[in-house]
């Protein structure tokens, strides 16, 4: 799969990454390459007597890494191990205060059904739910052409919702109130991680003869910034898309910038928004994405200099080239049917297709803007590797993806799920887990789903930035085709949720 | 594939606990709580094994005129584990159990045990195996409490040795006397105990596979590690077994799947399969 993202696409396109969701300090957009030098030059002493030893050393506490600890302190086989936190963000320490009369933060992230069990089956859900989010049940998707428009609703899957939109400090106190009410031994390091050993050599010195000088266990060492070192039999690399870990550990990247940037912002409607709303434009697609309280989230894809326009117009002009994107800008409002309304697609569906004949509808109007305009860049990377000896990537920092499907961190909260799941199952036959043919079971597990989702959001992406004939009728085509055949609307529907871990071999 | 074992063992371990400490311990001490000036019975029960969690039950201080000193321990150990055998999920399924690793060669099977809470003695034949071993089990203070010796099961018997466990994994076809080492690993095991062997079928297609295919194509297996008449096949195993007073309670062999590259357990015993008996009670 790597290949065919290789071969298929060799345009290098400038960009950086998305919404980082990650609170850990390392993965702060800034002078992040003299940070690393300041590193070399410090000394690698440790402080204090004795080193302590974790079973497992979380490196990142952000969302995807703080579920990793309630996932594994929720389970039996697991809730006995001792862990280790390593962020710098003093809100691990001293928890995150949400007022809920606060306008919601523009960081959100849309979280599918699947994750949203996982969740329950964690014990993190309640934690949540006396703060703002918004189920959404119907999506409506549609291009500048006018020529396609798919609707999409939860009932073509006898579900309720196809997803729920939380802020980003909200899944991070719940998750941070889940592991303190935990029953679990965790110690949280408020520091980064400057450099880490992993002693790969020891196996082979052993075959060479007898070596008797293996003075120190079979484990990593961890060196952080305010001095302290600690001993893990794994290092979980959670940090983010510029992982510490991942560069530490050796692993390389594939990827490419996109030559967009995301303008994300709150802004308010007169009235509740229920419906998540997709308009491809010609530079790129704009979401709309309702949170509860007649607030809506703006995600705006577009190219870096639109951006910065964009992010430093007045409010008033903002909201109107909103609403104006949303609207009739750069196109047609496609009609309910292309084809008149006995349309050839429509004996395609086994029985009714229930959203078809929902009709195209116009998303609500933006009345006003609700928070700051934050532009970030956007590109797909994807490690190679995603394990070795006692390290493991999850989230972010094995895989970031374009935002247009909202299924960033709900890949990364999949790999923490997994790797947890892994980890019980070594334990239950009495295997170290750090070893790496454990590890390579999850990244087995993990890899083709993810790569998967990143090929087919990369080629969505790329299908939607050429203003081409043929190519635009191909894609109405296409929003014809998940509109009215409903095998192929549940199947994508439920890809999408999460239910699905691979997009047709399920 | 160890997984699926591994739940049998615990099993046995399940069943060999609840028999051996339920039965003569536990009734002696239902008769002797009813019956406060009744002396108990004489004790039937095993020598207590080291635990060190008598001190942790100071209640059965309280009645410890009623009962003997010897079966204390044993209800001791008995509650603490009661516990982690009643539960599937638990990390450390083997606590309190005595198992030896006949043949360990580098702790591949002894090191799991230990992490799961068994008081684990390998042994092995090969003295630089037993170096490599304890070597590697230093490394993780869970693992550096097995015990390694170079030595054979023989001198084990010799000992005197008893555990609660034997296993012998791909021994059996390398010893020159399989009847007579049957017999020492019989031996090493207590009444109602485990004993778990496993080896390789003396049938065409074991030779195609094991020896052929392992060996001399894929090279997984240096040239000449088996001798195909040496090999046992179920049945002589059984008898053999049996001769020894083991009852061989359930057989399975492992299958390789190529194309995932896993073993697993399955009914097909035509090439790997092991076996697990128990120890008939005297």
């Amino acid at each position: 799969m790597n290949r065919f993202i290789r071969k298929s696409f060799a345009v290098n396109l400038g960009g950086i990454r998305v919404r980082s969701r990650c609170l850990c300090g390392a993965a702060a957009a800034g002078p992040s390459g003299s940070i690393r030098q300041s590193n070399h030059g410090q000394e690698q002493q440790c402080s204090g007597t004795s080193i302590a030893q974790y079973d497992i050393a979380i490196v990142g506490g952000g969302m995807v890494g703080m579920s990793l600890a309630c996932s594994l302190a929720s389970m039996p086989l697991t809730k006995h191990l001792n862990v280790a936190i390593i962020d710098s963000n003093p809100a691990l320490v001293n928890g995150i205060r949400i007022n809920k009369q606060d306008p919601p933060d523009p960081r959100v992230s849309t979280i599918t059904p699947a994750t949203t069990s996982m969740f329950r089956d964690i014990g993190a859900w309640q934690y949540l739910q006396p703060y703002r989010h918004a189920y959404f049940d119907q999506m409506q998707v549609w291009d500048y052409t006018g020529l396609g428009y798919t609707r999409y609703h939860a009932r073509d899957v006898d579900k309720d919702s196809l997803g729920c939109v939380v802020e980003n400090k909200v899944l991070q106190s719940s998750l941070l109130l889940c592991i303190q009410n935990a029953d679990f031994q965790k110690r949280i390091f408020p520091s980064r991680l400057v450099s880490m050993s992993l002693n790969p050599g020891l196996k082979s010195k052993q075959m060479d003869g007898i070596s008797s000088e293996i003075s120190r266990a079979d484990l990593a060492k961890l060196h952080l910034s305010d001095g302290t070192c600690l001993y893990a039999k794994l290092v979980v690399g959670a940090d983010g898309s510029k992982s510490q870990v991942r560069e530490l550990a050796g692993f390389k990247t594939t990827g490419w910038n996109y030559s967009q940037n995301a303008v994300i912002c709150t802004v308010e409607h007169a009235s509740e928004n229920q419906c998540a709303w997709q308009r491809f434009l010609p530079a790129g697609p704009i979401a709309l994405l309702p949170m509860g309280d007649n607030f809506s989230n703006i995600v705006w894809t577009m190219n870096p200099k639109e951006a910065l326009d964009r992010k430093s117009m007045t409010e008033i002009d903002f909201v109107k080239t909103v609403n104006h994107a949303l609207d009739h800008g750069f196109g047609p409002h496609p009609t309910s049917s292309l084809l008149g309304k006995g349309n050839i697609f429509s004996w395609f569906g086994a029985g009714v297709p229930t959203s078809g004949n929902g009709g195209f509808e116009i998303p609500p109007k933006v009345v006003k803007l609700a928070s700051e305009r934050m532009v970030f860049p956007l590109s797909l990377r994807h490690a190679n590797d995603y394990v070795s000896k006692h390290v493991a990537l999850i989230g972010d920092a094995a895989h970031t993806v374009h935002p247009l499907a909202g299924q960033g961190v709900n890949l990364g909260f999949g790999d923490a799920f997994a790797l947890s799941r892994v980890i019980g199952e070594a334990i239950a036959v009495g295997m170290d887990i750090g070893e790496a043919s454990l590890l390579k079971k999850y990244e087995a597990e993990r890899k083709p789903a993810n790569i998967a989702m990143m090929a087919i959001l990369d080629g969505f992406q790329k299908a939607y930035s050429v203003d081409f004939g043929p190519l635009n009728i191909l894609r109405a085509a296409g929003f014809h085709a998940a509109n009215y055949i409903s095998p192929l609307k549940r199947s994508i529907i439920s890809y999408a949720s999460g239910e699905q871990r691979l997009p047709l071999f399920t | 594939m160890a997984s699926k074992l591994l739940h049998r063992v615990r099993a046995v371990s399940a069943r060999l606990k609840y028999s051996r400490t339920l039965s003569p311990t536990l009734a002696a001490f239902a008769s002797s709580r009813l019956l406060s000036d009744v002396a108990p019975s004489a004790s039937t029960s095993p020598a207590p094994q080291s635990s060190g969690s008598s001190d942790k039950f100071e209640h059965n201080a309280k009645s410890s005129s009623v009962r003997s000193s010897l079966k204390d321990p044993e209800l001791a150990k008995f509650s603490a584990i009661a516990d982690t055998w009643k539960d599937p999920s638990s990390a450390r399924p083997f606590e309190g159990m005595k198992i030896v690793d006949v043949g360990c060669g580098g702790g591949i099977l002894s090191e799991p045990l230990a992490r799961m809470g068994a008081s684990v003695t390998g042994v092995d034949a090969v003295d630089k195996n037993i170096k490599i071993a304890r070597i590697h089990a230093d490394l993780d203070p869970v693992t550096s409490t097995i015990e390694y010796c170079c030595t054979t099961a023989e001198k084990l018997v010799e000992e005197q040795r008893k555990f609660d466990a034997v296993i012998s994994l791909e021994v059996i076809e390398h010893v020159a006397d399989p009847a007579e080492f049957c017999q020492s690993l019989s031996a090493l095991t207590i009444p109602e105990g485990a004993l778990v062997i496993s080896t390789i079928n003396r049938s065409m297609r074991a030779y195609a596979t094991a020896i052929v295919a392992a060996e001399y194509l894929l090279h997984w297996l240096p040239k000449g590690t088996h001798q195909w008449l040496s090999f046992l096949t179920p049945e002589e195993l059984v008898l053999i077994l049996q001769r020894s007073s083991i009852c061989v309670k359930e057989m399975a062999g492992f299958v390789y799947n190529p194309l995932t590259g896993r073993w697993s357990l399955s009914d097909d015993v035509s090439v790997n399969f092991i076996a697990f008996g128990t120890k008939n009670s005297q």
